[in-house]
């Protein structure tokens, strides 16, 4: 089929393209990007005063399949990642079983292949259950395509194991996703060890938690010379030490996630769990040193961490609360509401951070509009404002503390493939 | 006034609602100490326990308190019960309520629990401890000692010692006696007493000897063991010499200084044995003043919109 996209604004950074134009989509391809295309097309998108952009690709989503399907599924996770207008998503290995092996992996694929309406590239763990004890099946892991590796919800605590899977994992050019958490600093903590643990007479969970492991795996990643991103930076002192790193030319990449931008420890309220995450939300100081890292690309990722969970295993005491927020369906209106109406990013640099640094560390051939690539494309109304709804979520989960917050920036069109996915805002009837 | 449904702590409570709360105690002191002035206006009421935790002192007083005015007192050995199936918090609260119980008082090891179990019945909830967080009836009995004692709050030195980081005594004596207008100082070790506290409006010294002086009030807590993670100091002959208290240091304090602990003791560690069996000493008649504060929380809760 043929796809006109007329007269959006056309952002397109790896080429250095931010203009209003047109794009037409051949089939699966992008065939030609420019001004006044006048050739017919079977589908025409009226894309005025919208955002076409390269279709968003997030780098950290739990989607909970197998072993959690009452939390999400590859099916509900893939269409709440459509209309979020994600084209792509790697999917986090701490399912049960734990994605630590090939035969998880091809479970995974085998399910996306049926399910899915959008890319997914499973991430496998970095130890075997992700116990901390040996090393995962990570080169046949590889063999059937997973993107990267990681322990996500904990850190190798052994720093020679740790060292050893950046060694092991560099052979088959796969990053390594840390999730930085100490957890004997971390010692019971339940929000960010600030004021409000001290109202709240909550246990802390200090910001040295997590800065002490991210100095270390900057540390061996050095000396292995392999291929480090830092999961969800949440303090001011982490992106001191990117800022350091990248100053030696270490190579590191770094992500921040929507809520650690958007809400501080200010914002929980009562003893609601839905402001419970792992990292915490931190201080007024911690999220301007996050934004102010995003605007000088220390940070250089934006992913959403979508974290579904039962009403259960949120609806109970504090402490026993799960942690995590859902994310897929919140993060461009975030996005937009919280960095490029407030002018820390442009809408090029959003894009940069939503589609072509993701892109960039799975070495993928995605996160452009260059002629001749996938097509996968999102279009994105910047200037529509609206009241974020979490009954008209297609994640199972409604698990956020941004159900009812006004915010700017609508997806309307998701095209992967070639393929409209999301019409208008809607998934399409034929995906649903 | 006091029109709430729950006492959760009381960082929420008004300097109002803590007097109203200790005026009604002083009413219903009478009653424990005279049989014959024990009443049963409280008797369309049914009151029950449910201790997530252990107690002595707390969980007793709450039943006796309801017993002396007439309630109808039920505990529910959480060990013995359904909780240990697995059934949850907020269930096992709407059982509870299902059954006509009119006051739920809970003590559980999580801060928040006894919110969210608010949240969730129709029945008035007591909390009776949650995690590090409140324990807001011992702060009222606290309170009510140094009112007895003192006649005033404005202006009063209070220090509490100890444990502070895991205590919830110490937080909601802070709440109170800030509130109130007292000055109060904790102190300890570093290990045990955070600065964030600061930001609760009080002094925070690791100086015995300069925390007690010129106190009107010491109040020890004991160590919890339980709550601890890593051991805090090195030994326990270490701490009960650099940060206990023996009848040396309460000289630092003033004259007629009230020495105060909310128990269990742990002798010799926090308090000497002097100090605490000494003639500043009102730790037994706390106790007596926990039965007086909760016959009055119980009465205003359950007589709330009559």
């Amino acid at each position: 089929m043929n796809i006109l996209i007329k007269n959006g604004r056309v952002i397109d950074p790896v080429n250095n393209i931010d203009k209003i134009c047109d794009v037409l989509v051949n089939g699966e391809k992008i065939v030609r990007v420019e001004e006044n295309i006048s050739e017919s097309a079977e589908k025409i998108i009226d894309a005025d005063g919208l955002w076409v952009v390269p279709g968003l690709i997030d780098l950290h989503v739990h989607l909970r399949d197998p072993g959690f399907e009452k939390k999400e599924t590859i099916r509900t996770g893939s269409r709440s990642a459509a209309m979020g207008g994600f084209t792509t998503i790697c999917c986090m290995p701490n399912t049960k079983p734990v994605i630590d092996n090939e035969i998880i992996v091809e479970y995974v694929n085998m399910k996306a292949n049926r399910d899915s309406v959008v890319n997914i590239l499973p991430i496998g763990s970095i130890t075997k259950g992700q116990k901390g004890e040996e090393l995962a099946d990570i080169g046949k892991m590889a063999d059937v395509g997973i993107c990267a590796v990681s322990e996500d919800g904990r850190s190798v605590e052994n720093a020679y194991l740790m060292k050893t899977a950046l060694k092991y994992a560099s052979m088959f050019n796969l990053p390594v996703f840390s999730h930085c958490e100490d957890l004997n600093l971390v010692a019971k903590g339940q929000i960010n060890a600030g004021d409000k643990a001290s109202v709240l007479g909550l246990r802390g969970i200090s910001n040295d938690s997590e800065e002490v492991i991210v100095s270390r795996d900057i540390i061996l990643a050095d000396s292995v010379n392999a291929r480090l991103h830092l999961c969800h930076m949440s303090t001011k002192g982490c992106v001191e030490l990117i800022r350091q790193a990248k100053e030696r030319g270490i190579y590191v990449t770094a992500e921040v996630t929507p809520h650690h931008f958007t809400l501080t420890e200010d914002d929980i309220c009562d003893y609601d769990s839905n402001y419970k995450m792992n990292p915490p939300l931190r201080t007024k100081e911690d999220v301007k040193a996050l934004k102010q890292a995003l605007k000088d690309n220390i940070i250089e990722v934006i992913s959403t961490d979508h974290a579904p969970h039962h009403t259960d295993d949120k609806n109970c005491e504090f402490e026993k609360a799960a942690n995590g927020i859902i994310g897929l369906e919140t993060s461009v209106c975030l996005a937009i509401s919280e960095l490029v109406e407030t002018e820390v990013l442009t809408p090029c640099q959003l894009i940069e951070k939503m589609s072509c640094n993701p892109a960039k560390i799975l070495n993928l051939d995605k996160g452009t509009l260059s002629l001749g690539s996938t097509a996968d494309i999102t279009i994105i109304d910047p200037k529509q404002e609206y009241i974020i709804n979490t009954e008209k979520f297609l994640s199972k989960a409604r698990n956020t503390p941004f159900n009812g917050r006004k915010v700017k920036g609508k997806v309307l069109y998701t095209i992967i493939g070639g393929n409209v996915i999301v019409e208008n805002g809607n998934l399409r009837e034929e995906f649903k | 006034m006091f029109n709430r449904k729950d006492l959760l702590g009381l960082r929420d409570l008004s300097e109002n609602e803590i007097m109203t709360i200790l005026e009604t105690a002083k009413i219903m002191k009478e009653k424990i100490d005279n049989p014959l002035k024990r009443s049963d206006e409280l008797k369309s009421a049914s009151v029950v326990t449910l201790f997530y935790e252990n107690s002595t002192r707390t969980k007793m007083s709450f039943m006796l308190a309801g017993d002396y005015l007439g309630a109808i007192v039920k505990d529910l050995g959480v060990s013995t019960s359904s909780v240990n199936k697995g059934e949850s918090l907020i269930d096992t609260g709407l059982n509870l309520d299902q059954m006509g119980i009119n006051v739920m008082i809970i003590r559980h090891s999580m801060t928040g629990a006894p919110h969210i179990l608010a949240k969730n019945v129709n029945a008035s909830v007591v909390n009776a401890g949650d995690g590090i967080n409140e324990h807001p009836t011992q702060a009222l009995l606290d309170l009510f000692t140094i009112l007895d004692y003192k006649k005033r709050f404005k202006g009063l030195n209070v220090t509490i010692l100890g444990d502070i980081s895991h205590s919830r005594v110490a937080r909601s004596n802070v709440f109170g006696l800030t509130k109130l207008g007292a000055k109060v100082t904790l102190a300890g070790p570093s290990t045990l007493v955070s600065n964030s506290m600061k930001s609760l409006g009080v002094d925070v010294v690791t100086n015995i000897p300069k925390a007690v002086s010129n106190a009107d009030v010491v109040m020890g807590l004991r160590i919890q063991f339980e709550r601890q993670k890593a051991m805090p100091f090195p030994s326990l002959r270490e701490y009960s010499s650099l940060f206990g208290v023996n009848n040396d240091i309460l000289k630092y304090a003033k004259d007629d200084v009230l020495v105060m602990h909310p128990g269990p003791v742990n002798r010799g560690i926090e308090f000497s044995t002097e100090v605490i069996d000494g003639k500043h000493s009102v730790i037994n008649i706390q106790v007596k003043n926990g039965v007086a504060v909760r016959m009055a929380i119980l009465k205003l809760l359950t007589e709330r919109g009559n």
